[in-house]
């Protein structure tokens, strides 16, 4: 640089350093390289104070956040809150839905699956007035064909049968009452003996003697023989056996959730009926000629068709 | 060396100030540092260009042509070391190198110290920063660049914005005249 004036050093200097570094990028697109010692070195340099740093501001917006950025916490509290409340409620909802769902899939299968028996579906909408009788009143009524001494199912099983019809509501007493009653049988032993309601949940198996055998946990299916309900609708298990003087006491758990009951079918005959039960359920073969039948006990004249 | 001396061009007398022992590096360091991990919290923060703004204010601090491009390349390439792959060593350097040397330069004819005159020098070195660095992309890296949009304009005006607080916490750093 010496006689070059002092004014056009830098000049010259600036000349130099700008060709260099052209030349630099030269070789980076040449190579194909990316200058990475020195990028190495200097994220080295550089990266402790970018560790601190974050480090720093992690800790500076921890405190800021827990501590000092609390004015709308109560706020969001309350909102949280009430959040909550209606997502409890719109889970509960739709537990309820789902569980509807489920029953009207299985009545809709139920009704498929015997599509020339004529029945209608109703809806439970209400029930006993007393806490002596066990029977609730259906949506429907006389304008839907429904008749007084129908029979009442689930899919699950019997529910009772109709003891008045109106206009748009019907009545229905249920295997519970202590006045009902159905024809039914064993499904092994295939022993008919009525089943009849105590007014309790448990149902009652009657008149079967000591010598006959009864299994606990074995099946009891209508008999058909009361010409209301088709054969083979389950009606229960044995629940327990115990000994008596003359008869076994035999108690039968419902088939059908009689407790919570919203949705069953009315068979809108009283003929005889044949039913095809679901799979799962063992078909039991018909009763032998004469066999003793059980009759719904009220009201004691079923109508004839 | 003194602490300040007068630069006698003509008829100016132009002030010439040296600052604290290691304040250059320090606030260059501090400038690369936070550019390469604020945005990562605050992403707005990317608009801000720190290692121009030091260059500048070294460069119209200084006032030496010389120290100035050398630092403004320094500070460039360090800025393309920390860089993506998209950007090879070289591309800020460039661009720093000559802003350093014009800061010096005219920081060696003018009176830089008024805000205003900061604003709208780094307004304009701003705009020759983008310049250079969109030259040097299209001619030597075949790269689209724009060569300047509404967004760049609104960097400029906000980097100059900052520039002046960020030059008035910096002449802290100067040595007593």
């Amino acid at each position: 640089m010496v006689g070059l004036p002092s004014r056009h050093r830098s000049l010259f200097l600036l000349g130099g350093v700008v060709l260099l570094q052209v030349l630099l990028l030269a070789v980076q697109i040449k190579r194909d390289s990316q200058g990475r010692l020195i990028r190495v070195w200097t994220v080295g340099a550089v990266s402790p104070f970018e560790r601190a740093g974050a480090h720093g501001i992690s800790h500076i917006r921890d405190t800021w956040n827990h501590y000092f950025a609390l004015q709308n916490t109560s706020r969001d509290n309350e909102e949280l809150k009430r959040e909550n409340g209606a997502l409890k409620l719109q889970i509960t909802q739709l537990q309820s839905k789902a569980a509807e769902a489920d029953r009207l899939a299985a009545m809709l299968k139920f009704r498929q699956t015997n599509l020339d028996v004529p029945m209608v579906s109703a809806r439970v909408i209400g029930g006993s007035a007393d806490s002596a009788s066990q029977t609730i009143y259906l949506d429907r009524g006389e304008r839907d064909g429904i008749r007084r001494n129908m029979g009442v199912i689930t899919p699950d099983g019997v529910v009772g049968k109709i003891i008045e019809s109106y206009k748009d509501t019907a009545q229905v007493l249920l295997l519970t009452d202590k006045d009902s009653g159905v024809g039914a049988m064993l499904m092994d032993s295939r022993v008919q003996k009525p089943v009849g309601g105590t007014g309790e949940p448990f149902l009652v198996m009657k008149y079967i003697s000591n010598e006959d055998d009864v299994n606990s946990g074995e099946r009891v299916v209508t008999s058909g023989m009361d010409r209301i309900f088709p054969r083979d609708l389950p009606v229960g298990t044995i629940a327990d056996i115990k000994p008596g003087s003359t008869f076994k006491q035999v108690r039968v758990r419902p088939a059908a959730n009689l407790d919570r009951l919203e949705e069953v079918f009315v068979l809108l005959t009283l003929k005889p009926l044949e039913m095809k039960l679901d799979s799962s359920a063992p078909v039991a073969p018909a009763p032998a000629p004469g066999a003793p039948s059980a009759a719904i006990t009220r009201p004691a004249s079923p109508e004839k068709p | 060396m003194n602490d300040t001396f007068d630069l006698r061009g003509g008829e100016l007398h132009i002030e010439v100030h040296k600052f604290r022992a290691g304040a250059i590096v320090l606030a260059t360091a501090f400038a690369l540092v936070l550019q390469a991990f604020v945005p990562i919290y605050f992403a707005k923060a990317a608009i801000l260009d720190l290692p121009l703004l030091i260059t500048i204010y070294f460069g119209l601090s200084r006032r030496n042509p010389s120290t100035g491009l050398l630092l403004g390349m320094a500070i460039g390439i360090l800025q393309d070391s920390l860089s993506g792959p998209t950007v090879p060593l070289g591309l800020y350097g460039i661009a720093k190198t000559v802003i350093g040397y014009l800061a010096s330069s005219i920081g060696a004819r003018l009176d830089t110290e008024h805000p205003l005159a900061r604003f709208a020098l780094t307004v304009a070195f701003f705009g020759v920063h983008q310049g250079v660095i969109a030259l040097t992309r299209r001619l030597l890296l075949s790269q689209p660049e724009p060569w300047f949009t509404m967004h760049l304009l609104v960097a400029a005006l906000i980097n100059a914005v900052v520039a002046v607080f960020l030059f008035m916490l910096l002449d802290r750093l100067r040595k007593p005249s």
